[in-house]
Protein backbone atom coordinates (compact mmCIF):
# COMPACT_ATOMS: atom_id res chain seq x y z
CA UNK A 1 0.00 0.00 0.00
CA UNK A 2 1.34 3.45 -0.87
CA UNK A 3 1.66 5.56 1.99
CA UNK A 4 2.28 8.97 2.53
CA UNK A 5 2.69 11.62 5.70
CA UNK A 6 -0.18 14.26 4.71
CA UNK A 7 0.90 18.06 5.46
CA UNK A 8 -2.30 19.60 6.42
CA UNK A 9 -1.07 23.49 6.79
CA UNK A 10 -3.56 26.01 8.36
CA UNK A 11 -5.74 26.99 5.98
CA UNK A 12 -7.37 23.78 5.26
CA UNK A 13 -7.72 22.64 8.60
CA UNK A 14 -9.03 26.05 9.72
CA UNK A 15 -11.77 26.55 7.17
CA UNK A 16 -11.83 24.23 3.75
CA UNK A 17 -12.91 20.64 4.99
CA UNK A 18 -14.04 20.98 1.76
CA UNK A 19 -10.32 20.08 0.52
CA UNK A 20 -9.31 17.94 3.14
CA UNK A 21 -12.58 15.57 2.67
CA UNK A 22 -12.45 15.17 -0.56
CA UNK A 23 -8.62 14.30 -1.04
CA UNK A 24 -8.56 11.99 2.11
CA UNK A 25 -11.65 10.01 0.98
CA UNK A 26 -10.58 10.09 -2.60
CA UNK A 27 -6.66 8.72 -1.30
CA UNK A 28 -8.28 5.84 0.66
CA UNK A 29 -10.23 4.64 -2.36
CA UNK A 30 -7.61 4.79 -4.18
CA UNK A 31 -5.48 2.79 -1.99
CA UNK A 32 -3.40 5.22 -0.58
CA UNK A 33 -2.55 5.70 2.94
CA UNK A 34 -2.03 8.94 4.82
CA UNK A 35 -0.17 9.16 8.02
CA UNK A 36 -1.07 12.22 10.26
CA UNK A 37 2.61 13.19 11.69
CA UNK A 38 3.03 15.22 15.11
CA UNK A 39 4.40 18.23 15.75
CA UNK A 40 4.11 19.31 11.97
CA UNK A 41 4.38 22.84 12.27
CA UNK A 42 3.77 25.91 9.72
CA UNK A 43 5.38 25.15 6.23
CA UNK A 44 6.60 29.17 5.98
CA UNK A 45 5.21 30.51 2.76
CA UNK A 46 5.45 33.97 1.17
CA UNK A 47 4.33 36.22 4.68
CA UNK A 48 6.91 34.05 6.90
CA UNK A 49 9.47 34.39 4.07
CA UNK A 50 8.90 38.31 3.63
CA UNK A 51 9.83 38.26 8.07
CA UNK A 52 13.08 35.95 7.26
CA UNK A 53 14.11 33.61 4.90
CA UNK A 54 16.60 31.77 6.58
CA UNK A 55 13.84 31.25 9.40
CA UNK A 56 11.63 30.31 6.74
CA UNK A 57 13.93 27.55 5.58
CA UNK A 58 15.14 26.52 8.66
CA UNK A 59 11.16 25.23 9.87
CA UNK A 60 10.30 24.03 6.45
CA UNK A 61 13.05 21.83 6.77
CA UNK A 62 12.18 20.99 10.28
CA UNK A 63 9.33 19.52 8.86
CA UNK A 64 10.85 17.61 6.23
CA UNK A 65 12.91 15.93 8.89
CA UNK A 66 9.57 14.09 10.66
CA UNK A 67 9.18 12.48 7.38
CA UNK A 68 12.60 11.64 7.00
CA UNK A 69 12.00 10.37 10.45
CA UNK A 70 8.94 8.80 9.79
CA UNK A 71 10.68 6.94 6.34
CA UNK A 72 7.65 8.34 4.22
CA UNK A 73 7.04 11.04 1.66
CA UNK A 74 5.12 14.08 2.08
CA UNK A 75 2.35 14.79 0.52
CA UNK A 76 0.87 18.54 0.62
CA UNK A 77 -2.29 19.69 -0.86
CA UNK A 78 -1.99 23.16 -0.43
CA UNK A 79 0.12 24.47 -3.58
CA UNK A 80 1.46 27.23 -1.03
CA UNK A 81 2.90 24.67 1.47
CA UNK A 82 3.74 22.37 -1.00
CA UNK A 83 6.05 25.28 -2.81
CA UNK A 84 7.67 26.31 0.62
CA UNK A 85 8.66 22.36 1.51
CA UNK A 86 9.84 21.42 -1.73
CA UNK A 87 11.92 24.77 -2.40
CA UNK A 88 13.68 24.07 1.35
CA UNK A 89 13.91 20.32 0.43
CA UNK A 90 15.59 20.86 -3.20
CA UNK A 91 17.50 23.52 -2.18
CA UNK A 92 18.69 21.69 0.81
CA UNK A 93 19.71 18.76 -1.29
CA UNK A 94 21.21 20.85 -4.19
CA UNK A 95 23.16 23.25 -1.88
CA UNK A 96 25.66 21.76 0.63
CA UNK A 97 26.53 25.14 2.09
CA UNK A 98 23.37 25.87 2.71
CA UNK A 99 22.70 22.22 4.29
CA UNK A 100 24.86 22.91 6.93
CA UNK A 101 24.04 25.96 7.74
CA UNK A 102 20.83 25.05 8.36
CA UNK A 103 21.27 21.54 10.06
CA UNK A 104 23.44 24.33 12.53
CA UNK A 105 19.85 25.80 13.35
CA UNK A 106 18.40 22.27 13.62
CA UNK A 107 20.45 21.02 15.54
CA UNK A 108 18.79 23.21 18.69
CA UNK A 109 15.85 20.74 18.05
CA UNK A 110 17.30 17.50 17.82
CA UNK A 111 16.93 17.10 13.75
CA UNK A 112 19.20 16.69 11.18
CA UNK A 113 17.91 17.13 7.22
CA UNK A 114 19.29 14.10 5.39
CA UNK A 115 17.64 15.31 1.75
CA UNK A 116 16.13 11.42 1.89
CA UNK A 117 12.93 12.04 0.97
CA UNK A 118 10.19 13.85 -1.71
CA UNK A 119 7.53 16.66 -1.30
CA UNK A 120 4.87 15.70 -3.78
CA UNK A 121 1.98 17.93 -4.75
CA UNK A 122 -1.45 16.26 -4.27
CA UNK A 123 -1.28 16.23 -8.22
CA UNK A 124 1.84 14.28 -8.60
CA UNK A 125 0.35 11.43 -6.92
CA UNK A 126 -2.44 10.72 -8.35
CA UNK A 127 -0.71 11.07 -12.29
CA UNK A 128 2.87 9.66 -11.35
CA UNK A 129 2.27 6.99 -8.03
CA UNK A 130 -1.77 6.23 -8.14
CA UNK A 131 -1.09 6.23 -12.29
CA UNK A 132 -3.76 7.89 -14.65
CA UNK A 133 -5.05 4.37 -15.88
CA UNK A 134 -5.87 3.24 -12.21
CA UNK A 135 -7.64 6.79 -11.68
CA UNK A 136 -9.61 6.04 -14.72
CA UNK A 137 -10.60 2.33 -13.17
CA UNK A 138 -12.58 3.65 -10.07
CA UNK A 139 -14.07 6.13 -11.93
CA UNK A 140 -17.92 5.44 -11.21
CA UNK A 141 -19.88 9.23 -12.50
CA UNK A 142 -17.76 10.80 -15.50
CA UNK A 143 -17.79 14.16 -15.90
CA UNK A 144 -18.96 13.54 -18.90
CA UNK A 145 -20.85 17.17 -19.59
CA UNK A 146 -18.96 19.57 -17.20
CA UNK A 147 -16.58 21.99 -19.44
CA UNK A 148 -14.09 22.67 -16.48
CA UNK A 149 -11.25 25.60 -16.17
CA UNK A 150 -8.11 24.24 -14.81
CA UNK A 151 -7.16 27.15 -12.39
CA UNK A 152 -2.94 26.56 -11.37
CA UNK A 153 -2.36 29.31 -9.38
CA UNK A 154 1.08 30.25 -9.42
CA UNK A 155 3.06 27.89 -6.66
CA UNK A 156 2.20 24.44 -7.93
CA UNK A 157 4.66 25.42 -10.47
CA UNK A 158 6.67 28.22 -10.17
CA UNK A 159 9.28 28.82 -9.45
CA UNK A 160 9.73 25.72 -11.54
CA UNK A 161 13.16 24.56 -11.47
CA UNK A 162 12.83 23.87 -7.42
CA UNK A 163 8.99 22.66 -7.87
CA UNK A 164 9.49 20.60 -11.26
CA UNK A 165 5.93 19.88 -10.78
CA UNK A 166 5.19 20.70 -14.64
CA UNK A 167 6.34 23.02 -17.54
CA UNK A 168 5.84 26.52 -16.10
CA UNK A 169 4.19 28.15 -19.36
CA UNK A 170 2.72 25.07 -21.04
CA UNK A 171 1.62 22.95 -17.86
CA UNK A 172 -1.12 20.01 -18.71
CA UNK A 173 -0.83 17.85 -15.51
CA UNK A 174 -4.25 19.69 -14.51
CA UNK A 175 -5.52 19.13 -17.60
CA UNK A 176 -4.93 15.80 -18.13
CA UNK A 177 -6.51 14.95 -14.79
CA UNK A 178 -9.68 16.84 -15.70
CA UNK A 179 -9.92 14.66 -18.75
CA UNK A 180 -9.23 11.34 -16.74
CA UNK A 181 -12.38 11.94 -15.11
CA UNK A 182 -14.43 12.61 -17.76
CA UNK A 183 -14.17 15.87 -17.89
CA UNK A 184 -13.85 18.84 -20.38
CA UNK A 185 -10.78 20.83 -19.71
CA UNK A 186 -11.81 24.66 -21.15
CA UNK A 187 -9.42 26.90 -22.41
CA UNK A 188 -9.22 30.83 -21.00
CA UNK A 189 -7.11 33.95 -21.70
CA UNK A 190 -4.48 34.08 -19.26
CA UNK A 191 -4.85 30.86 -17.71
CA UNK A 192 -1.54 30.95 -15.85
CA UNK A 193 -1.57 34.35 -14.18
CA UNK A 194 -1.99 35.14 -10.28
CA UNK A 195 -5.50 34.99 -8.46
CA UNK A 196 -3.72 38.01 -6.43
CA UNK A 197 -4.61 35.88 -3.16
CA UNK A 198 -1.12 36.62 -1.17
CA UNK A 199 -2.34 40.38 -1.47
CA UNK A 200 -5.49 39.89 0.50
CA UNK A 201 -4.79 42.25 3.44
CA UNK A 202 -1.92 44.20 1.96
CA UNK A 203 -4.17 45.66 -0.25
CA UNK A 204 -7.53 44.58 -1.11
CA UNK A 205 -8.56 46.62 -3.96
CA UNK A 206 -5.51 45.09 -5.36
CA UNK A 207 -6.13 41.41 -4.81
CA UNK A 208 -9.79 41.55 -5.73
CA UNK A 209 -8.52 43.40 -9.22
CA UNK A 210 -6.73 40.44 -9.55
CA UNK A 211 -9.79 38.37 -8.83
CA UNK A 212 -11.70 40.12 -11.28
CA UNK A 213 -9.20 39.30 -13.88
CA UNK A 214 -9.40 35.52 -13.67
CA UNK A 215 -13.09 35.60 -13.17
CA UNK A 216 -14.19 37.64 -16.10
CA UNK A 217 -11.72 35.54 -18.35
CA UNK A 218 -13.03 32.35 -17.01
CA UNK A 219 -16.39 33.94 -17.59
CA UNK A 220 -15.95 34.30 -21.05
CA UNK A 221 -14.71 31.10 -21.71
CA UNK A 222 -18.24 29.26 -20.95
CA UNK A 223 -17.04 27.24 -18.63
CA UNK A 224 -19.27 25.59 -15.52
CA UNK A 225 -16.73 25.58 -13.07
CA UNK A 226 -13.33 26.17 -11.80
CA UNK A 227 -10.87 23.53 -11.03
CA UNK A 228 -8.48 25.02 -7.81
CA UNK A 229 -5.42 23.38 -6.09
CA UNK A 230 -4.79 25.52 -3.95
CA UNK A 231 -6.85 26.95 -1.07
CA UNK A 232 -6.04 30.74 -1.71
CA UNK A 233 -7.12 30.81 -5.31
CA UNK A 234 -10.20 28.94 -3.63
CA UNK A 235 -10.46 31.69 -1.13
CA UNK A 236 -9.46 34.70 -3.56
CA UNK A 237 -12.29 33.06 -6.12
CA UNK A 238 -15.23 31.68 -3.94
CA UNK A 239 -15.29 34.64 -1.09
CA UNK A 240 -13.85 36.81 -4.18
CA UNK A 241 -16.98 36.58 -5.64
CA UNK A 242 -19.21 37.91 -2.91
CA UNK A 243 -17.31 40.60 -2.47
CA UNK A 244 -16.80 41.47 -6.15
CA UNK A 245 -20.44 41.58 -6.30
CA UNK A 246 -20.72 44.24 -4.03
CA UNK A 247 -18.23 46.62 -4.79
CA UNK A 248 -18.76 46.08 -8.52
CA UNK A 249 -22.11 44.78 -9.30
CA UNK A 250 -21.63 41.94 -11.18
CA UNK A 251 -22.51 38.69 -10.50
CA UNK A 252 -20.56 35.53 -12.26
CA UNK A 253 -22.08 32.72 -10.50
CA UNK A 254 -19.31 30.49 -11.12
CA UNK A 255 -19.25 27.38 -8.46
CA UNK A 256 -14.84 26.95 -7.72
CA UNK A 257 -14.18 23.45 -6.50
CA UNK A 258 -10.92 22.30 -5.89
CA UNK A 259 -9.82 18.89 -8.02
CA UNK A 260 -9.99 16.82 -4.95
CA UNK A 261 -13.52 17.79 -4.90
CA UNK A 262 -14.39 17.10 -8.64
CA UNK A 263 -12.72 14.01 -8.13
CA UNK A 264 -14.32 12.56 -5.01
CA UNK A 265 -17.80 13.12 -7.36
CA UNK A 266 -16.49 10.88 -9.96
CA UNK A 267 -15.18 8.39 -7.94
CA UNK A 268 -19.35 7.93 -6.71
CA UNK A 269 -18.79 9.73 -2.78
CA UNK A 270 -21.56 11.38 -1.97
CA UNK A 271 -21.59 15.22 -2.02
CA UNK A 272 -22.88 15.04 1.41
CA UNK A 273 -19.96 13.54 2.88
CA UNK A 274 -17.81 16.68 1.41
CA UNK A 275 -18.84 19.53 3.34
CA UNK A 276 -20.27 21.08 0.06
CA UNK A 277 -21.87 23.96 2.13
CA UNK A 278 -18.36 25.12 2.63
CA UNK A 279 -18.89 27.07 -0.71
CA UNK A 280 -20.34 30.17 -1.32
CA UNK A 281 -21.01 30.02 -4.63
CA UNK A 282 -23.30 27.03 -4.14
CA UNK A 283 -22.02 23.90 -6.27
CA UNK A 284 -25.20 22.10 -6.68
CA UNK A 285 -25.54 22.44 -10.29
CA UNK A 286 -22.62 21.33 -10.42
CA UNK A 287 -23.42 18.15 -8.13
CA UNK A 288 -26.45 17.81 -10.08
CA UNK A 289 -24.87 17.55 -13.72
CA UNK A 290 -22.67 14.54 -12.66
CA UNK A 291 -24.76 12.60 -10.13
CA UNK B 1 37.28 51.02 4.31
CA UNK B 2 34.67 51.97 1.40
CA UNK B 3 30.77 51.62 2.42
CA UNK B 4 29.32 48.35 1.77
CA UNK B 5 26.54 49.66 -1.34
CA UNK B 6 22.76 48.76 -0.75
CA UNK B 7 23.45 46.57 -3.88
CA UNK B 8 26.45 44.60 -1.79
CA UNK B 9 24.51 44.11 1.25
CA UNK B 10 21.55 42.38 -0.98
CA UNK B 11 23.78 40.51 -2.97
CA UNK B 12 25.32 38.77 0.24
CA UNK B 13 21.74 38.00 1.77
CA UNK B 14 20.02 34.72 1.27
CA UNK B 15 17.79 35.07 -1.45
CA UNK B 16 19.94 38.47 -2.60
CA UNK B 17 23.07 36.70 -4.51
CA UNK B 18 21.55 37.53 -8.28
CA UNK B 19 20.45 41.08 -8.03
CA UNK B 20 23.37 42.31 -9.92
CA UNK B 21 22.90 40.04 -12.70
CA UNK B 22 20.20 43.04 -14.33
CA UNK B 23 20.42 44.68 -17.37
CA UNK B 24 17.13 46.61 -16.53
CA UNK B 25 15.56 44.38 -19.78
CA UNK B 26 11.78 44.83 -18.35
CA UNK B 27 10.87 41.32 -19.12
CA UNK B 28 9.76 41.26 -15.36
CA UNK B 29 7.77 43.87 -15.37
CA UNK B 30 5.46 43.36 -18.54
CA UNK B 31 5.17 39.74 -16.99
CA UNK B 32 3.62 40.88 -13.29
CA UNK B 33 0.17 40.96 -13.04
CA UNK B 34 0.33 43.52 -10.51
CA UNK B 35 2.21 45.94 -12.48
CA UNK B 36 -0.30 45.52 -14.88
CA UNK B 37 -2.95 47.10 -12.24
CA UNK B 38 -1.08 49.66 -10.71
CA UNK B 39 1.86 51.81 -11.23
CA UNK B 40 2.77 51.41 -7.56
CA UNK B 41 4.47 48.38 -8.08
CA UNK B 42 7.12 47.79 -10.68
CA UNK B 43 9.73 44.75 -10.51
CA UNK B 44 12.26 46.52 -12.48
CA UNK B 45 12.03 49.83 -11.14
CA UNK B 46 12.42 47.84 -7.31
CA UNK B 47 15.91 46.40 -8.97
CA UNK B 48 16.62 49.40 -10.04
CA UNK B 49 16.48 51.59 -7.42
CA UNK B 50 18.52 48.97 -5.01
CA UNK B 51 21.39 48.66 -8.00
CA UNK B 52 21.37 52.42 -7.61
CA UNK B 53 21.38 52.63 -3.90
CA UNK B 54 17.91 54.55 -3.05
CA UNK B 55 18.15 52.93 -0.12
CA UNK B 56 15.55 54.91 1.79
CA UNK B 57 13.08 54.95 -1.40
CA UNK B 58 12.82 51.46 -1.54
CA UNK B 59 12.77 50.79 2.46
CA UNK B 60 10.71 53.51 3.06
CA UNK B 61 8.38 53.16 0.31
CA UNK B 62 5.45 50.51 0.01
CA UNK B 63 5.97 49.33 -3.46
CA UNK B 64 8.23 46.25 -2.08
CA UNK B 65 5.04 44.99 -0.15
CA UNK B 66 2.84 45.04 -3.36
CA UNK B 67 4.64 42.05 -4.76
CA UNK B 68 2.10 39.07 -5.11
CA UNK B 69 4.41 35.86 -4.86
CA UNK B 70 3.86 34.76 -8.35
CA UNK B 71 7.30 34.42 -9.43
CA UNK B 72 6.58 34.97 -13.62
CA UNK B 73 9.58 37.39 -13.75
CA UNK B 74 11.62 35.33 -11.96
CA UNK B 75 10.37 32.78 -14.44
CA UNK B 76 11.22 34.17 -17.41
CA UNK B 77 14.11 36.55 -16.20
CA UNK B 78 16.78 35.89 -19.27
CA UNK B 79 19.73 36.67 -16.76
CA UNK B 80 18.24 34.50 -13.71
CA UNK B 81 17.79 37.50 -11.69
CA UNK B 82 15.38 35.12 -8.84
CA UNK B 83 13.24 38.71 -8.40
CA UNK B 84 10.75 37.14 -6.22
CA UNK B 85 13.42 36.16 -3.88
CA UNK B 86 15.55 39.70 -3.88
CA UNK B 87 12.41 40.80 -3.32
CA UNK B 88 12.08 38.64 -0.21
CA UNK B 89 15.63 39.48 0.78
CA UNK B 90 15.02 43.45 0.79
CA UNK B 91 11.70 42.82 2.68
CA UNK B 92 13.87 41.19 5.32
CA UNK B 93 16.41 44.24 5.10
CA UNK B 94 13.07 46.38 5.91
CA UNK B 95 11.83 44.58 8.74
CA UNK B 96 14.76 44.21 10.45
CA UNK B 97 14.61 48.06 10.72
CA UNK B 98 11.80 48.37 11.83
CA UNK B 99 9.88 48.84 8.64
CA UNK B 100 7.23 46.34 9.01
CA UNK B 101 3.28 46.76 7.06
CA UNK B 102 0.77 46.08 10.18
CA UNK B 103 -0.40 43.03 8.80
CA UNK B 104 3.26 41.11 9.65
CA UNK B 105 2.72 41.27 12.99
CA UNK B 106 -0.17 39.13 12.66
CA UNK B 107 1.80 36.81 10.90
CA UNK B 108 4.44 37.07 13.45
CA UNK B 109 2.20 36.51 15.90
CA UNK B 110 0.18 33.52 14.83
CA UNK B 111 3.32 31.38 13.74
CA UNK B 112 4.96 32.56 17.39
CA UNK B 113 2.10 31.33 19.58
CA UNK B 114 0.14 29.02 17.08
CA UNK B 115 2.80 27.26 14.80
CA UNK B 116 0.75 28.51 12.42
CA UNK B 117 0.02 31.48 10.09
CA UNK B 118 -3.60 30.99 9.97
CA UNK B 119 -5.20 30.19 13.70
CA UNK B 120 -7.00 26.89 13.62
CA UNK B 121 -10.44 27.88 15.85
CA UNK B 122 -11.21 25.40 18.34
CA UNK B 123 -14.82 25.28 16.88
CA UNK B 124 -13.19 23.82 13.71
CA UNK B 125 -11.23 21.53 15.76
CA UNK B 126 -14.15 20.47 17.56
CA UNK B 127 -16.12 19.97 14.38
CA UNK B 128 -13.71 17.26 12.81
CA UNK B 129 -15.30 14.01 13.78
CA UNK B 130 -18.48 15.04 13.17
CA UNK B 131 -17.22 15.38 9.47
CA UNK B 132 -15.81 12.30 9.28
CA UNK B 133 -12.00 13.85 10.01
CA UNK B 134 -9.48 12.42 12.43
CA UNK B 135 -8.46 14.37 15.42
CA UNK B 136 -5.53 17.39 14.06
CA UNK B 137 -1.73 16.28 15.67
CA UNK B 138 -0.28 18.46 18.10
CA UNK B 139 1.72 21.13 16.30
CA UNK B 140 5.85 21.59 17.09
CA UNK B 141 5.54 24.76 18.64
CA UNK B 142 8.40 24.09 21.04
CA UNK B 143 10.85 23.03 18.51
CA UNK B 144 9.49 25.84 16.14
CA UNK B 145 10.63 28.59 19.09
CA UNK B 146 13.73 26.75 19.48
CA UNK B 147 14.05 27.93 15.88
CA UNK B 148 12.92 31.49 15.94
CA UNK B 149 15.45 31.78 19.24
CA UNK B 150 18.21 30.67 17.17
CA UNK B 151 18.00 32.66 14.42
CA UNK B 152 16.48 35.77 16.46
CA UNK B 153 13.27 35.67 14.48
CA UNK B 154 11.86 35.97 18.20
CA UNK B 155 13.29 39.50 18.69
CA UNK B 156 11.30 40.89 15.63
CA UNK B 157 8.61 42.27 17.60
CA UNK B 158 10.90 44.23 20.06
CA UNK B 159 11.39 46.39 16.61
CA UNK B 160 7.93 47.54 16.21
CA UNK B 161 7.82 51.37 15.97
CA UNK B 162 4.84 52.73 17.20
CA UNK B 163 1.76 52.96 13.90
CA UNK B 164 1.58 55.66 12.43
Amino acid sequence: MMSYAIFLGCTIPARQPNYELSARKSLSKLGVKLVDIANMTCCCPPPVQSIDLKTSLAIASYNICLAEEANLDLLTLCSGCFESLAMANNMLKHDQKLKTKINKILAETGKEFHGTKEVKHFLQVLKDDIGLNQLEQNIVKPLTDLKIAPFYGCHALRPSELLQLDDPERPQILETLIKTLGGTSIEYQNKLKCCGGLLRGVSDDLALDLARDKLINVSNSGADCIATLCPFCFVALDIGQIQIRSKFQEIYDIPVLHYSELLALALGIAPEELAPRTHKIRIDKIINKIL
Amino acid sequence: MRAESFSETIRERLGGETITFCYQCGTCASSCPVAKRTTDFNPREIIKLCLLDEKDEILDGKSIWLCCSCYNCQERCPQKVEIADVIYAVRNIAIEKGKVPNIYFEFFNAISNDGRIVKVSQFAENKRPQLGLPPLQPTGVDALKKILSTTGFDKFHLKKEEPQ
